[in-house]
């Protein structure tokens, strides 16, 4: 075969996917950046070009910074409360413990449950004076506390149910990365005299690090895409409490259909998911490689 | 098990350890259990705890009646087929590409595929409501799934398994006159079936789940996906009892929890094969 022809192959090999990635990914990306410098065609008035404007509104809206500092404080507290449960669950059923069967199970299904059902249930768990959350808090006087329409707990319930979904999903990597270390490593540990803590805090902890970082990266890109539950449980309120970048971005563009404002708020979150990527390529691609 | 055979706590650690275990577990399967419970008994026991409580399964029939849930069933199902089907064609063609073919330009457009990693069709959706507009297609099941067909994730993963072929395979097959294709599904293919198992339950998990924008791109019942389905029905409705709700859905998601919990191995298999890179 020459080499022309082995270029062309592969090439036509690559072709439909290309296409499709081209059309749904990359245009979609710039073209976002260019309707963000354009107007929002409204009736008889056209889409015109309107340079920065976009992105003045931006700035003075209230709302959309609500929305990145909740997105931020959910990603804040979501993300190492998942991480820490997800090593403790992994390491628990790593070993011989009684019912580890069930427990595996247990710790696991939220993950494969879509993340409108787990809103819906949660939902009901939270209902003040019916849900079950409120009949187990009746005998301490806490039962009429509404806990999705108050401003002060709408965002960390919020984020219970997102711990509660991706804990277990973050828990089969480091099972899988506990059941891959050495045992000799923990034997030669014993016989120099190191604590169990000291034996986790120094050997384990370091030889999960590359797990960690693919978690993490894994997380922060969950923690901006991933709206569903919002939706379902409280449309971003009381009063734009809940309020997740993705969510306004929707709400912007699918209930006010200004969409020139919705593709500003969009490069927003494409520059955090960008600043993402070049993490994951400095140190998770590093990590990696080391392997 | 491994590591953990000298460091085992013992004594009154091991007994805490294992409290609280259990204890994380129930407060996990808490929330399912109180679905169940309340999906499976009369609307005046869905907040009363009693054992005498009647099973009933009238909550799902109300369900079933109320919304048209057969017909998200069937869209459901077409959106997973087509898109897992699209899928492990084309990913397999550019995986194998990217694997095995030395050409000019390779380096950038395996950057070009990487970018969807992070960028994905699900914060997109503002300029791709628009392209399915241009299309002509808004509100059809095709428009749900096109956007996710060529997937960076899957051509990720599977160069990373074609690559472990060894190269002497690929040359044998070669001897014997087999062309790329051939020795594509011939060798390489077959050699994968794991990673396309893999690939396979979390790409149908995936869609199956798929919320937001299927939302905004379906307008009707017969382009409805069931989560979309689910979401109309408990949110437009406003007389409904949560007994019925709940019944949904646990109706939504029976599926992918009865095939999980029959397969729950290659679940957690796939999972983690499909992470660990």
């Amino acid at each position: 075969m020459t080499r022309t022809a082995h270029w062309i192959h592969a090439w036509l090999l690559l072709l439909p996917s290309l296409v499709l990635l081209a059309l749904f990914t990359h245009y979609p990306a710039v073209a976002t950046l260019w309707q963000s410098f354009f107007s929002t065609a409204k009736g008889s008035r056209p889409s015109v070009f309107v340079g920065l404007d976009n992105y003045e509104q931006l700035v003075e809206d209230p709302i959309f910074w609500q929305a990145l500092s909740n997105n931020f404080w959910y990603a804040f507290w979501t993300i190492p409360i998942s991480i820490a449960l997800a090593i403790l669950m992994a390491v628990w059923v790593n070993r011989k413990i009684a019912g580890r069967g069930f427990l595996r199970l247990a710790y696991f299904t939220p993950t494969i449950l879509p993340m409108i059902a787990v809103a819906n249930i949660w939902l009901f768990f939270y209902t003040p004076e019916y849900g079950l959350l409120a009949k187990l808090l009746e005998p301490f006087g806490a039962g009429s506390q509404n806990w999705l329409g108050s401003k002060a707990t709408a965002l960390p319930a919020v984020m219970v149910v997102a711990i509660w979904k991706e804990a277990g999903f973050f828990m089969i990597f480091y099972l899988a990365a506990l059941q891959s270390m050495s045992p000799h490593l923990a034997e030669a540990a014993a016989i120099e005299g190191a604590s169990r803590w000291y034996f986790f805090r120094r050997v384990t902890f370091p030889l999960l690090m590359p797990t960690t970082l693919f978690v993490l990266i894994n997380a922060v890109i969950n923690a901006f895409r991933l709206v569903d539950h919002i939706v379902v449980m409280t449309r971003g309120g009381p009063d734009n409490a809940t309020s997740l970048l993705l969510y306004y971005v929707y709400e912007i563009g699918f209930r006010f259909w200004d969409t020139a404002y919705a593709a500003a708020l969009t490069v927003v979150l494409l520059v955090i998911l960008g600043v993402a990527a070049i993490a994951q390529f400095f140190f998770l691609g590093r990590k990696v490689h080391y392997q | 098990m491994s590591a953990s055979l000298v460091y085992a706590p013992r004594g009154a650690s091991h007994a805490l350890e294992t409290a609280g275990a259990w204890l994380l577990g129930l407060v996990w399967v808490l929330p399912l259990v109180y679905a169940f419970w309340t999906a499976f008994h009369p609307a005046e026991f869905s907040t009363r705890f009693a054992l005498d409580a009647p099973l009933t399964l009238d909550n799902f029939v109300r369900a079933w009646e109320a919304a048209p849930f057969a017909r998200y069933f069937v869209n459901t199902a077409i959106l997973v087929t087509m898109v897992l089907a699209a899928q492990l064609v084309l990913v397999t063609l550019a995986a194998y590409a990217f694997a095995r073919f030395e050409f000019p330009g390779r380096n950038v457009l395996f950057a070009l595929v990487l970018v969807q990693l992070m960028i994905m069709p699900d914060v997109l959706i503002v300029e791709n409501y628009r392209t399915m507009a241009f299309l002509g297609i808004r509100d059809t099941i095709l428009a749900i799934g096109l956007p996710y067909m060529a997937s960076a994730f899957g051509i990720f993963l599977l160069r990373q398994t074609f690559k472990t072929v060894p190269r002497e395979l690929d040359e044998a097959a070669r001897v014997e006159g087999c062309t790329p294709l051939q020795v594509l599904f011939k060798v390489y293919v077959p050699l994968a079936r794991p990673t396309y198992l893999a690939y396979a339950l979390v790409s149908v998990s995936y869609h199956w789940n798929n919320f937001l924008w299927p939302l905004i791109i379906t307008n009707s019942v017969e382009s409805r996906p069931v989560t979309v389905g689910l979401q109309v029905f408990s949110a437009t409705d406003q007389g409904l009892d949560w007994s019925i709700i709940t019944a949904a859905t646990l109706l939504s998601t029976a599926p992918l929890l009865i095939a999980f919990l029959l397969f729950q191995r290659q679940f957690v298999q796939s999972f983690m094969r499909a992470g660990i890179r």
